[in-house]
């Protein structure tokens, strides 16, 4: 089992930057490297459960459920259903917690995930740095870092 | 049930955070509001179900068990048993995470706890600022120092051996041709001492009385100044807030600051956290704990209450527009130019009164609705004191914290009773003569400066070598801003 934790501070209060990553269909909003996105079945995008199956910049295709969200804690969760990484039993949180010291957000996005051990350390960055990294950069150069 | 929570970030690696946090009986070395503490029965710091018994710096006594501890989650959860300070049910937790982009530290601390009712308010913010906020400010002063391991450090003297430097002395009382270079050695720190190397010195209006004689608190030849920032070159014994290398402040007496090697006592020399440096410590320390002892402690200001500033322009006056402002009050400047108005207003005062054809009593009338207003800052003295009374609401409050125009003279309290009106008259010393003090008005200041809430402009910099004119320009009114001296390093400092 791969674990991979990655976290950052971001220069805006929690609910603002919760209002700009819970939306479960908006990742091409705001994540460099998602193309389009869309929710199978037209269920709401708020429905645990639901899919979203979107394409990557670089053609890639993958498809993600909704396991759990939350906007008591500022979190959502999600498994990887489909994807060309390669990986499995792969579950993902995104988590955002308030820094009361100054208008900031601590936000935390983990993942574990199966995989043969020849390929752990590469997708560890993989989804660490270009994923979850990735994402985060773009959050702070919108809302300031 | 009152749930508090704060968080902050610190800009240091998690492992540094947790051992100084994971000690449970170590908090008195960090922790502004703790004075002692100590286990109970000889357990361990680590073992659950320890009971640590506090003395905290007001003297209060307060027993707390841990109740878990985990490395793993870096986090730890305490209840109190026993307390002066009425705080039901209180359980805490206290945990740290790892902000892997850039390798710092996420804070959080929180707690649930009951109180009798009517003290909900006041107890909820001595928990969240006493405890968390000051806890915060204090471990970033002591784990965020990357000056120590990084910056190129003075090979440590000889035991023994003093340092010479320079200095500027005062040979006789007079005016700022008294003031004469001359050549000083600081001894190795004693006990309780610490010996600085320093590199920027604060001029204030005080170095004036003291060289002119207005002050007593120099007898010539003396070297004058209260206030300066360097860094710790020695410490003596028993001396544990303060390391080689570390960057550090102070402004207390005694005198003695104008000199660029200086051995006094340590215990209220403050670590400097990592966004403050040295020029803006010299320029902002003796000014920006004045702003916080008249606005936190003094009087305590509050969201929505109207506070009269005079000399909004100058350096405490523009502190305090800016904290005032911050805290929700409304700001009014009284100056008496256009263009000090227009720097009070900068610094956030909402109105400024100037000389006119109404008097400063009735202009602030018109501008609070017939009220007056609920706090006075008054450092001007004898020429302003019978208008600040008059511009009071009733049961406001005046607080005379200087005598700029002259003595205020003799008053009949009993006046005092057509507005129910109080009088304060602070002295800096009061409310910064303990390192205790010192830390918890620092913590504060620094925290207001870090987060730009404050802002200390630094107007002139002058070679210490060059006092004299730097105290001539303060005097001739010419300066804007802060001034600081800079000591010049000796042919021997330099090699």
């Amino acid at each position: 089992m791969a674990e991979v934790y990655t976290s950052s501070v971001i220069g805006a209060p929690a609910d603002q930057v919760w209002a700009a990553v819970r939306d479960f269909n908006g990742l091409p909003d705001w994540h460099p490297l998602i193309a389009e996105s869309r929710i199978e079945s037209a269920a709401p995008a708020d429905q645990v459960g639901c899919v979203r199956a979107f394409r990557l910049k670089d053609g890639g295709f993958i498809r993600e459920q909704l396991l759990a969200l939350s906007d008591y804690d500022f979190s959502f969760s999600y498994s990887i259903l489909e994807s060309p990484m390669g990986v499995e039993n792969y579950v993902a949180t995104l988590k955002l917690t308030p820094v009361t010291d100054g208008s900031r957000t601590f936000a935390e996005w983990s993942a574990e995930f199966d995989c043969p051990p020849e390929r752990e350390a590469e997708l560890v960055e993989l989804v660490g740095q270009t994923v979850f990294q990735g994402g985060f950069d773009s959050l702070k150069s919108r809302f300031g870092s | 049930m009152i749930k508090v929570r704060r968080s902050t970030v610190i800009d240091a690696p998690i492992a540094a955070v947790w051992r100084v946090l994971r000690d449970f009986n170590g908090h008195d070395r960090w922790h502004p509001a703790v004075a002692r503490s100590a286990l109970e029965e000889g357990r361990r710091t680590d073992q659950v179900g320890a009971t640590r018994n506090f003395t905290l710096t007001g003297g209060e006594r307060l027993r707390e068990r841990l109740l878990a501890l985990s490395d793993q989650d870096h986090s730890f959860r305490y209840t109190i048993v026993e307390s002066e300070v009425p705080l039901r049910n209180y359980v805490a937790e206290v945990t740290l995470k790892p902000v892997t982009d850039g390798d710092r530290t996420f804070w959080s601390w929180q707690s649930r706890f009951e109180t009798p009712a009517g003290r909900e308010a006041e107890l909820a913010a001595l928990v969240a600022e006493g405890v968390y906020e000051a806890g915060f400010s204090a471990i970033r002063a002591a784990v965020e120092r990357p000056s120590i391991s990084t910056a190129p450090q003075a090979p440590a003297p000889a035991r023994g051996a003093a340092i010479e430097g320079t200095a500027m002395v005062v040979e006789r009382h007079g005016g700022p041709e008294v003031l004469q270079p001359a050549r000083v050695a600081a001894p190795p720190p004693g006990p309780g001492q610490v010996r600085l190397r320093q590199s920027a010195v604060g001029l204030n209006f005080i170095d004036i009385y003291c060289r002119s004689g207005q002050f007593d608190l120099l007898t010539p030849p003396g070297v004058p100044g209260l206030e300066a920032a360097g860094r710790v070159l020695d410490v003596g014994p028993g001396v544990r807030h303060l390391a080689p290398g570390q960057r550090v402040a102070y402004a207390c007496p005694p005198v003695g600051a104008y000199c660029s090697v200086r051995t006094m006592d340590a215990a209220l020399v403050v670590p400097l956290p990592a966004g403050i440096d040295e020029e803006t410590a010299a320029a902002g320390l003796l000014k920006g704990m004045t702003a916080e002892f008249l606005l936190h402690r003094v009087h305590a200001l509050q969201p929505g209450e109207t506070v009269l500033i005079y000399a909004p322009a100058g350096g405490v006056g523009r502190l305090l527009c800016q904290w005032a402002r911050h805290l929700g009050a409304t700001v009014i400047g009284a100056t008496s130019s256009e263009q000090k108005a227009r720097i009070a207003r900068a610094a956030g005062a909402q109105h400024v009164v100037l000389p006119g054809e109404a008097s400063l009593e009735e202009q602030v009338r018109a501008l609070t609705g017939g009220r007056g207003v609920e706090l006075v800052i008054d450092g001007v003295g004898r020429d302003s004191f019978p208008h600040s009374l008059a511009a009071l609401a009733d049961c406001g409050h005046l607080i005379s914290y200087g005598e700029a125009s002259g003595p205020v003279g003799r008053w009949d309290i009993g006046a005092l009773a057509a507005k129910s009106a109080t009088i304060s008259r602070p002295n800096f010393g009061h409310y910064s003569d303990t390192p205790e003090k010192v830390a918890a008005s620092t913590a504060r200041l620094f925290e207001a400066i870090e987060r730009r809430i404050l802002r200390v402009e630094i107007g002139q910099r002058y070679p210490l070598s060059e006092a004299a004119a730097a105290q001539r320009a303060l005097e001739s009114r010419e300066t804007s801003g802060s001034t600081i001296l800079i000591p010049e390093a000796t042919e021997d400092e330099r090699a």
